[in-house]
């Protein structure tokens, strides 16, 4: 492994507790709600703020007393934070220069960088006379021009709007899977997690809370800001056959067999709304009484109180249909052979 | 566009107030012997003074920018037990009667003073009295305001940008040099104008521990007041006036080429 942290920082009430590994080439995305501590742990790793125990090892090597300057690791920060007296060009020269090299080599460093990253006709640039995504990759460009071998990138492409957002996003994809280092990608949006990730460590609270591959996540969420995330709605209960109980005693069936502790999910596209208690083939259904509605892309998402809370989606032309509003009572339903039960431990 | 309606109880006192700091300043233009000041202005100990307090003014400045940018950057980047001590200490001179200053750096730095005996004896330097005494009379007075508008500026700077450079393989020493120092550059040039201003008018602590003695530590300030002193109204409203024009014109140049924001 090239990195191998566990990262355990006490400020005030916060804690941090996080083990972390990433092997060279492969770009982890630590996801996670704001005040997760995901910055935390990438200004640990940066040595900016000291760990109150744990270790930072990178390629072999004990960093965790080293000062961020002896490092070797590239940050791109939120807002960038590049020089703003410095043209972008000098940005980029600025690393190589502390790292020994003489000023000419590091304006030709700086120059191949820019290249690479597309704004040799900017290089003359003042930070403020560049555009967002423009401004992020010359920040790219400046932390991959000392060859670090850890790279971090906090929110690479939240001060992005929209539109510069798609492109700049599958350019960082190439650039991320030419980095022959280790990356560990920030974040709190999943769509750049899933672009840009091989695997996702999910934190909450200070802990990591999931961690694997894309699909993994995304078909087996373990906390509700992971199903919320992925979309999915998620209950914990008791599993016994095809019947999983729920804690207050709904049950739901599912065509998975789970025994013990475990985990049902559904896609809110899954959930049947009726005016009256449906008869034939879905497995669950319940009394259910509407609470909020939402446009969501060219479907409505509503939520139900009931034995459980849940989200549907449902097309106007239902809505229509069922005369939906706040308050009304319905009857909710889910096939079995849309539910997903899977154990909590795995 | 509205009307911006300006209470009359503020806008009486603020009138007030404009007139309090200009009618003075008219006074002085009202009085100017106007027919004779050709001849005044070059007269030899005018243009003596004249230059000696540019020259120490502009030398305290100096010595305030090499010891007080430093001591800025610590109180604003250093965490210390008694910082706040120093701090306090740093803003004694400002409110310090500058003759008490003047006496206490004669107790200091005089030649029976704490470490001017030593100086003395050792290096056969003697300060009081000279031109270096002058200087080192102005820099104490001004240091307080460069270093208060200096830490001001560090305090509102950006540390990430100085985190930035330490990722990037930057010691502490590089970082401010290369990051910080450019960065508060607005800052320091504005707390080094306000410091040679105050050093310019400086008198009371500069009487005290250099004297006021014509081409070695007569500034401006002082020959006012002499030719005051000797009864010559007019001597002292021409010296006045230079002072003035000299000051404001300079001050108004470095304001427009330093302090105007980019």
């Amino acid at each position: 492994m090239t990195l191998d942290a566990h990262l355990v920082v006490h400020r005030g009430g916060f804690r941090l507790d996080l083990e972390l590994t990433i092997a060279a080439g492969e770009t982890v995305a630590l996801l996670g709600p704001n005040g997760a501590g995901k910055t935390t742990a990438l200004r640990a790793l940066a040595g900016l703020i000291p760990l109150t125990s744990g270790h930072v090892t990178l390629a072999d090597r004990d960093l965790t007393e080293v000062p961020p300057e002896r490092r070797r690791v590239g940050v791109v920060f939120q807002d960038y934070l590049l020089f703003p007296h410095l043209s972008a060009r000098d940005n980029v020269a600025f690393g190589p220069r502390r790292h020994g090299a003489d000023r000419r080599a590091a304006h030709e460093i700086a120059d191949r960088w820019l290249a690479r990253v597309g704004l040799t006709d900017f290089a003359r640039r003042k930070p403020r006379h560049l555009s967002g995504g423009q401004a992020q990759r010359v920040a790219l460009a400046r932390a991959l021009a000392v060859d670090p071998v850890l790279l971090l990138l906090d929110e690479p492409l939240a001060a992005l709007d929209a539109r510069t957002r798609l492109e700049t996003r599958a350019e960082l994809h190439r650039h991320l899977s030419a980095h022959p280092g280790a990356t560990l990608l920030v974040t709190h949006d999943p769509l750049d997690a899933l672009v840009l990730a091989d695997r996702l460590v999910i934190v909450e609270d200070g802990r990591v809370v999931q961690e694997g591959d894309a699909a993994t996540i995304t078909a087996q969420p373990r906390t509700d800001y992971v199903a919320q995330l992925v979309g999915l709605n998620l209950y914990r209960g008791r599993g016994d056959g095809h019947v999983v109980h729920l804690e207050g005693g709904f049950a739901l069936t599912a065509t998975d067999v789970v025994h013990g502790d475990a985990f049902v999910a559904f896609p809110p596209a899954a959930v049947a709304l009726h005016p009256a208690r449906p008869d034939g083939s879905p497995r669950n259904t319940w009394p259910a009484v509407l609470t909020d509605i939402q446009r969501h892309g060219d479907n409505l998402r509503v939520r139900l109180d009931g034995p459980i809370v849940v989200a549907a989606d449902i097309t106007p032309a239902a809505a229509a249909h069922l005369d939906l509003a706040p308050g009304r009572e319905l009857w909710a339903a889910v096939k079995a052979s849309e539910t997903r039960a899977y154990p909590v431990s795995s | 566009m509205t009307r911006q309606r300006v209470p009359i109880a503020l806008l009486v006192p603020a009138i007030g107030g404009l007139i309090f700091l200009v009618l003075p300043l008219a006074g002085l233009l009202w009085r100017t012997p106007w027919t004779t000041l050709l001849s005044r202005l070059t007269e030899p100990g005018v243009v003596q003074a004249l230059r000696l307090s540019l020259l120490t003014a502009s030398l305290a400045t100096l010595l305030c920018l090499v010891l007080g940018v430093p001591l800025a950057w610590v109180l604003a980047r250093v965490t210390f037990p008694g910082r706040r001590v120093v701090r306090a200490l740093i803003t004694v001179p400002l409110v310090l009667p500058p003759v008490v200053g003047g006496i206490a750096l004669l107790l200091a730095l005089g030649r029976r003073g704490l470490i001017g005996s030593w100086l003395d004896s050792t290096f056969g330097i003697s300060l009081p009295f000279t031109t270096a005494g002058v200087v080192i009379a102005e820099a104490f007075v001004a240091l307080p305001f460069l270093v208060i508008s200096v830490e001001g500026a560090l305090r509102g700077a950006d540390t990430r940008f100085e985190e930035a450079a330490a990722t990037l393989g930057a010691t502490r020493w590089t970082t401010f040099t290369h990051v910080t120092l450019p960065l508060v550059a607005p800052g320091i040039a504005a707390g080094a104008v306000l410091c040679w201003a105050r050093a310019l008018g400086e008198f009371g602590a500069t009487i005290t521990f250099a004297g006021n003695y014509p081409g070695i530590t007569q500034t401006m300030p002082l020959a006012v007041y002499q030719t005051m002193e000797s009864g010559d109204l007019d001597g002292a409203v021409v010296l006045s006036l230079i002072l003035l024009v000299v000051s404001v014109t300079i001050l108004a140049g470095l304001r427009d080429r330093w302090l105007t924001a980019p």
